[in-house]
């Protein structure tokens, strides 16, 4: 490892968010481009100075719905002058594009890198009410290919009756209950009552909970995410030039990118162990501050089981030990000692993909969370995105 | 389609998988196994990931397998398909990192354990591309079974 790890000459110095509404209608690169000048805008700079693209997925055959806009769209549609652009899915989860974009900066292929995540899953769902987004197929004539061969047949069509497996083991093994992954949940929407831009507002009670109707075992349905339409950009600038933009930069300050077991959703060797850890472990080694410097925590929660996996993946709990550690709920409370998912969440601030959660942490850290900041004047959070076989993870702060 | 069987998405039939997804045809549940060090791949792969050998080939195993993990469904994801249904992923006794995501059938949902012995049974489905049979599990002390 190099005696500075890339990363640290990088800061987000430009946050960005278009509308997020559950069924917007909006043309998904309207979105899109909403969110991009509105990072390009927060961070000071004139379109003129981006000389960089990063997003995830792009454009790629995926579910209707899945990407509003590939990094050539934003680039066309803006007139961008490109040093350097990339897109994929096959990264260390949604977060990979953002950390891509701090090796290229890095690597000094560019100075402000443009990222984004833009989805419309609300619009693309139609009427239907809160459907699933599938991964494929259904109907007359459709035959399961690629992963989904060894799943569709058997009526496993979601990530959530793959992950509900991962939680049903945990539950197995270490005896945590439905009752410490309800507080996920429960957790998310207290916060998303006092987050103006969030889906689901209204109060949700313990036996609320419970009262939704069941999905797969043991995910309820206020244990999987809204799919919502939205899109998020940050500005990813090299650090020595983050001082002259007059904001507030966010250090990167770690990244973790490993992902050391078999890349699959059913072989995976641990079920209660996912990748996570491995990018945790990583992200670690490449710094000097430890769980215990993490002020907030804004962590995926596609299903609320994988904020579990990743407070443990991050040592913000033993390990297995998630259950006991959200108990009551008063430790991840925005008052207590590790306030978690301040925004909300996917799970009641829309499924906007993984970015919600840095964009979440840039601004308790820049202290702009308004009615839901923490009182505790953070600087450093931890971010966390994907679950299962696709992780990655960040640390960011605002120490010198 | 046999009569009692529900809807299913079948499988895309292609040269690498058509032994395991038409290994019921004869009642045997096949993987690829490498034939230098017997390792089985799944899913198939065409070069052995343990000592990169090409020498690869259809076997059977026993079907007998544990439950790793299991979820009751009750969402309906796949019209025709109705829940509830017990999606399980199960390891082959064999070689135990083999796992095969499916359901556990012939049994109540809540007398599904994580570690519970099953056995494979096939679900035959006729299609003009191809004859599939699913490979199910039930459990491997089923009430009143008197098959060997």
């Amino acid at each position: 490892m190099p005696d500075r790890p890339l990363e640290q000459n990088c800061a987000i110095t430009g946050i960005g968010q278009s509308a997020i509404g559950r069924r917007l209608g909006i043309d998904p690169l309207e979105l899109t481009l909403d969110a991009c000048l509105a990072a390009v805008d927060d961070a000071g700079l004139a379109l003129s100075d981006i000389d960089g693209v990063s997003t995830y997925p792009g454009m790629m055959s995926a579910p209707r719905g899945f990407s509003g806009a590939g990094a050539v769209d934003v680039i066309d549609a803006l007139r961008i002058t490109a040093d350097w652009h990339d897109s994929g899915a096959e990264t260390s989860g949604q977060l990979g594009s953002v950390i891509k974009a701090c090796l290229a900066v890095g690597a000094g292929l560019a100075d402000h890198v443009l990222c984004f995540r833009s989805v419309w899953e609300g619009t693309a769902q139609g009427t239907a009410g809160r459907a699933s987004v599938g991964m494929g197929g259904g109907g007359s004539g459709f035959y399961a290919s690629g992963f989904m061969q060894w799943t569709l047949p058997f009526g496993a069509a979601s990530a959530s009756c793959w992950i509900a497996q991962y939680a049903q083991a945990h539950m197995h093994r270490y005896g945590t209950t439905p009752e410490q992954l309800a507080q996920i949940a429960l957790n998310a929407r207290r916060n998303a009552a006092l987050n103006p831009n969030a889906i689901y507002r209204d109060p949700m009670t313990m036996d609320d909970y419970f009262a939704s109707r069941m999905i797969t075992t043991p995910f309820h349905l206020f244990d999987c995410d809204a799919p919502c339409d939205g899109a998020t950009a940050f500005i990813v600038s090299r650090r020595e030039l983050a001082a002259d933009l007059g904001g507030t930069p966010v250090f990167v300050e770690a990244v973790g990118t490993a992902m050391r077991d078999r890349p699959s959703w059913d072989q995976i060797h641990d079920l209660t162990r996912t990748v996570g850890a491995d990018a945790a472990d990583q992200m670690w080694g490449r710094t000097s501050l430890t769980p215990a410097d993490v002020d907030v925590a804004e962590l995926y929660d596609g299903f609320s089981f994988l904020t579990m996996l990743w407070l443990e993946a991050l040592g913000l709990c033993p390990m297995g030990g998630s259950g006991p550690f959200v108990e009551g709920g008063h430790r991840i409370a925005r008052d207590g000692p590790l306030p978690l998912n301040t925004h909300g969440g996917q799970l009641s601030g829309g499924r906007l993909h993984g970015y919600g959660f840095l964009h979440e942490a840039c601004v308790q850290l820049r202290g702009e969370g308004g009615e839901r900041q923490v009182d505790s004047q953070p600087r450093v959070a931890a971010v966390a995105a994907g679950g299962g076989n696709t992780c990655g993870c960040m640390l960011v702060s605002t120490l010198q | 389609m046999m009569a009692d069987a529900p809807f299913r998405i079948l499988p895309e039939l292609t040269d690498s998988n058509r032994h395991f997804w038409q290994g019921g045809r004869d009642g045997r549940l096949v993987f690829l196994r490498c034939q230098q060090c017997g390792y089985y791949l799944h899913p198939p792969t065409p070069v052995c990931p343990v000592d990169r050998s090409k020498d690869i080939a259809p076997e059977a195993v026993s079907g007998r397998a544990t439950v790793t993990s299991f979820t009751v469904n009750h969402h309906q994801w796949i019209p025709g398909f109705d829940p509830p249904y017990v999606i399980g992923l199960v390891s082959i006794i064999e070689q135990p990192e083999v796992r095969l995501t499916t359901n556990i059938v012939h049994c109540e949902p809540d007398e599904v354990v994580i570690g519970m012995d099953v056995r494979v049974v096939f679900e035959h489905h006729e299609d003009p591309h191809g004859d599939i049979w699913l490979p199910l599990f039930e459990p491997a002390a089923a009430p009143g079974d008197t098959r060997a």
